[in-house]
């Protein structure tokens, strides 16, 4: 299993000590606007800059050229998982994600909402479907004592502190959810997301509800729908590997069911 | 059965027909020398206790493996689910164990 890291710039990011100058030249951007099912395409040039990410693209039309557009972020560096949208159709983080980075011979940009989520307008999906599978997936933490018993003593060399480690790095940014083909064709699906934080949480020795969060995870839409297709470990961009985990929480659910684990 | 139960039989069944699927394709080639036909097959095989129970494994794995996995195609491609579908697939693995058992049998 690959170790959880701590957010990787773009291998393309521009030198920061040189100042952000415009490059003279526009880009044209698609922007999929519409409420709802409806959509349809818009275009804007918008002047390239040379340090610059698909979110300053989404930020200055919405100043420059209509402040109806719609979307979502808020830290801006990556940390709080709100901006994620699709880009040249791939799913990912624009703050994050350079604009020299994704648009390609072509220099064309093509901006969506998160595919597999509702849209609400423009380019914010509805990720409440997103929220509430953690909460199916037993996502919620469940400690074994309360604030006054003492502290837990936990061996981060242990191999279970060592999974929870590799997983636990999740920002929430529904981008693996958006890659996801189980979760299109499976709307019962979990997803990679909900997946991974059971997995970290059946890991955790402090969690007193594991068995109730295996079964979650083993019911119909959980672990054993995933494909092991991999579309979540190719875009999470932490860096993370869904995959692996919910192939540990497979591996552990069916030596559960046939009693060959002394896990509880 | 279990989600998890049901995922396993699949697997397990998986892992049981590969030797035997390169094993059977290895006799066909043996076995017809003058058109693919049941007697063809039967006139080298008959009474042959050992390939009546390669063959029954076979079948039983194959009537456990292919309901399976048409029920996760059921499900991911025309959003077929529930008990209803599932009582379908109990009866196509009925059908698939009996075809072959009754093949089986011709054998013994």
């Amino acid at each position: 299993m690959e170790t959880g890291t701590a957010p990787q710039p773009d291998s393309t990011e521009p030198d920061r000590t040189k100042p952000d100058v415009p490059l003279g030249d526009y880009l044209t951007v698609r922007v999929s606007r519409g409420k709802g099912p409806e959509n349809r395409y818009e275009e804007f040039q918008v002047p390239r800059r040379e340090n610059q990410t698909v979110l300053d693209i989404v930020t200055w039309i919405q100043r420059n050229a209509d402040p109806a557009l719609s979307y979502r972020f808020a830290c801006r560096v990556g940390v709080c998982g709100s901006c994620a949208m699709t880009v040249n159709g791939k799913p990912r983080w624009t703050c994050r994600t350079h604009v020299s980075k994704v648009i390609g011979k072509e220099r064309s940009l093509t901006i969506e909402p998160l595919r597999n989520l509702p849209r609400i307008k423009d380019l914010a999906a509805d990720m409440s479907a997103f929220f509430e599978k953690w909460q199916q997936a037993g996502g919620r933490f469940a400690g074994k004592t309360d604030r006054t018993g003492p502290l837990a003593r936990i061996d981060p060399e242990s191999p279970g502190r060592k999974a929870v480690d590799a997983g636990i790095e999740c920002i929430n940014c529904a981008v693996c959810y958006s890659a996801c083909d189980v979760v299109t064709w499976d709307e019962d699906y979990l997803g990679p997301a909900a997946l991974n934080r059971a997995w970290t949480l059946v890991n955790d020795e402090r969690h007193a509800e594991k068995r109730e969060t295996m079964k979650k995870v083993s019911a119909a839409g959980g672990c054993h729908s995933c494909h092991s297709h991999g579309s979540c470990v190719e875009h999470c961009p932490i860096g993370l590997n869904p995959t692996a985990g919910i192939a540990g929480l497979k591996r552990r659910s069916v030596l559960q069911t046939f009693r060959l684990s002394g896990e509880k | 059965m279990t989600e998890a139960a049901l995922y396993a039989a699949q697997r397990v069944t998986a892992m049981i027909l590969a030797p035997l699927v390169l094993i059977h394709l290895g006799l066909i080639l043996y076995a017809v020398s003058d058109g693919l036909t049941a007697d063809e097959i039967l006139s080298r095989t008959r009474g042959n206790m050992a390939w009546a129970a390669f063959y029954g494994l076979f079948v039983l794995s194959a009537a456990v493996h292919a309901p399976l996995g048409l029920r996760n195609i059921l499900r991911e491609w025309l959003g077929l689910r529930g008990r209803m579908v599932d009582c379908v697939l109990v009866l196509f693995a009925a059908l698939l164990a009996g075809l072959g058992l009754r093949a089986v049998l011709a054998v013994i």
